[in-house]
């Protein structure tokens, strides 16, 4: 199974009652890469894989190709796709075996072919002793394999997953967050996962596509999107950021309780910027575990504790640095925090990001 | 032990409660049906007991059963040939015009039957020979028990997510007939035929609109059972009632075996 190319060109979305569910969006998929649509609800995600799926046409001027094909008009029955619903989507008039087999059958495969077919998916997804359970005797995480199997049985060009995980608890959650990454990988398949948990989607995306307010936000490799988000929203969205607003002058940021470096691209804006008014207010993010904890001697700031919480392998500090919001810290110190410690602190400059806000 | 004691006072007079309400409902009915196998009504059982009455019934009036039974399972295909449809568009267009569907669909329930007789009487009574026809019954029964299989078919509907069940359907290449006979279908059983137990049982009863809309030459099985109390021997007319429970008790107990919830933990 060799997945198809997808592209996505200048899909927008209005629906019946006016609403804008999507800004034209292009995107382009390579044969076989696995996308995951990443945002929060309302922001356009599933809209995007349901115009992918067929299951919703974009307005007037979008075109959907998969490969060479222009399958803007063709609809859902006829594009070959696999997809994975969030409530499962499995037939309850059927044993697994017929859930799996259904979209054999309705090819017309000849018998023979759909039982050998079933039972590669059912060995496939490690499912064989319940090939003859009803689906209402299953647990979710067995339904999900079901729907796995049947999505992928008929040999689909692109498989499609809409939030396929959210439905299942933490732990169940991550076993098949695993077993789906193995599936992909082995399939080689095009495939588009639409998801609103950012460790499913870093653990998954070769690319991830955050989507905000019906657009693309940021598209790129996990490490893209976390080490150089494209904008505040991004990085508020990925991960824990700080925040600090200070005034930028000699490529330190100076805030109430000490400095930051500034990054080094933004130095050169920001001191452009200083030349015409010395007082230039300049916002600056960073990760929790970029901020260090130093000797007094070496500190850029110093910060009170106000709540910490050891984790075994970290310790999580909330510290209040005389900035407007507390930060955040990840620190791994072998040694105790209490509330009210004084402790002093350095961010690598490499790891300070002056990001522009948000786009609405 | 000690709390079943405790218990106890209570519980017997719920049970003497719930026999006497039984009793009320059902001594009704075994004496009618005593009735009907007595050789005089007013000696009562100690009398004798007899089939004579059953035998007469059925030789004077077994036509009544056969022409009811007859319009009992024409009004159900028609019922399932044009409500199970009109519920499934009615559940998956879920807006204000199919809403107001809906409701008018109670309609036929809540006017009184002889109501309805009389428009459709007014309407189609001198078009060709209709009024003279089985067929004229038939349309009221229709229109009388449509609403329950509609109904009965959107209860089940609503209780899946069909949509969903359907959009899965496509994505694995299923066209619409496909969907509707392979996916639909099968997972509205049990409304379906919980609906059409209800249209069988409630045809196979009517008497209201029956009474206006039947001509001397189709008396129906509750017509007959009418004209058989008013003017024959009350044990004529009570074992008249026997036959007819006899055709429809199984029936009820048809209903109510296929509109058990199935698989009562498996809801979710």
């Amino acid at each position: 199974m060799s997945g198809i190319p997808i592209r996505l060109e200048a899909c927008s979305k209005t629906f019946d009652d006016g609403t804008r569910a999507l800004h034209p969006v292009d995107l382009s998929i390579a044969a076989g890469e696995t996308i995951v649509l990443l945002g929060p609800s309302g922001c356009g995600k599933t809209t995007t894989l349901r115009i992918i799926a067929g299951l919703e046409s974009p307005d007037a001027g979008g075109r959907v190709l998969f490969g060479t094909d222009d399958v803007t008009a063709v609809p859902i029955e006829k594009r070959n796709v696999g997809m994975v619903f969030q409530s499962y989507a499995l037939f309850p008039n059927m044993t697994v075996a017929g859930n799996i087999e259904y979209g054999l059958k309705v090819r017309g495969m000849a018998a023979a072919d759909r039982a050998a077919r079933v039972r590669e998916m059912l060995a496939m997804m490690r499912i064989e002793p319940l090939a003859q359970r009803r689906i209402d005797q299953l647990s979710g995480g067995q339904r999900q394999r079901v729907a796995l199997a049947r999505a992928i049985a008929p040999r689909p060009r692109v498989l499609l997953l809409d939030e396929p995980l959210t439905a299942l608890d933490a732990k169940l959650r991550e076993d098949l967050r695993g077993e789906i990454d193995r599936l992909l990988r082995s399939l080689a398949i095009t495939s588009v996962y639409v998801t609103h948990d950012q460790a499913e989607a870093m653990a998954l995306g070769d690319r991830i596509a955050v989507m905000s307010h019906g657009r693309i936000a940021q598209i790129g490799s996990p490490q893209d999107i976390y080490f150089a988000p494209a904008d505040a929203f991004v990085a508020d969205f990925i991960g824990t950021m700080n925040r600090v607003r200070g005034a930028a002058a000699d490529g330190r940021l100076r805030f109430a309780g000490g400095w930051l470096p500034l990054p080094a691209g933004a130095v050169a804006g920001v001191a452009a910027a200083a030349a015409t008014a010395p007082a230039c207010l300049t916002d600056v993010m960073f990760r929790p575990e970029d901020l260090h904890l130093v000797d007094a001697a070496a500190a850029q700031f110093a910060g009170t504790v106000l709540s910490s919480f050891f984790l075994g392998d970290h310790t999580r500090l909330t510290l209040d640095a005389g900035g407007e919001a507390p930060l955040v810290a990840r620190v791994q110190q072998r040694r105790r925090f209490d509330g009210g410690d004084t402790v002093h602190c350095a961010v690598d400059p490499q790891a300070v990001l002056a990001l522009r806000p948000a786009a609405t | 032990m000690s709390k079943m004691k405790r218990r106890a006072p209570l519980f017997w007079l719920l049970l003497a409660f719930t026999l006497a309400v039984c009793a009320f409902l059902i001594v009704p009915v075994a004496m009618s049906m005593l009735a009907g196998v007595t050789q005089n009504y007013f000696t009562g059982w100690r009398g004798g007991l007899t089939l004579d009455w059953v035998i007469k019934v059925w030789t004077d009036y077994r036509h009544t059963v056969f022409l009811s039974i007859k319009i009992a399972l024409a009004c159900l295909v028609c019922t399932l040939l044009l409500g199970v449809p009109a519920a499934y568009v009615l559940a998956r267009r879920s807006n204000a015009f199919t809403r107001a569907i809906e409701e008018l669909l109670v309609m036929p329930v809540a006017i009184p039957g002889l109501a309805t007789a009389l428009a459709l009487i007014v309407t189609f009574g001198g078009f060709g020979d209709l009024r003279r026809s089985w067929l004229f019954i038939l349309i009221g029964h229709v229109l009388f028990t449509l609403p329950f299989m509609v109904r009965s078919v959107l209860a089940v509907l609503a209780s899946i997510d069909l949509r969903t069940l359907e959009e899965g359907a496509r994505s694995l290449g299923a066209s619409f007939t496909q969907r509707f006979f392979g996916i639909v279908l099968p997972n509205c059983r049990s409304g379906i035929v919980a609906g059409s137990l209800m249209v069988v049982t409630l045809s196979l009863g009517e008497f209201n609109m029956t009474l206006l809309l039947h001509t001397p030459l189709t008396p129906t099985l509750p017509v007959g059972l009418a004209d058989a109390y008013a003017s024959l021997r009350i044990e004529v007319g009570s074992a008249y009632t026997l036959i007819f429970f006899v055709i429809i008790i199984p029936l009820l107990v048809a209903l109510q075996w296929a509109s058990r919830p199935r698989d009562p933990g498996a809801a979710k």
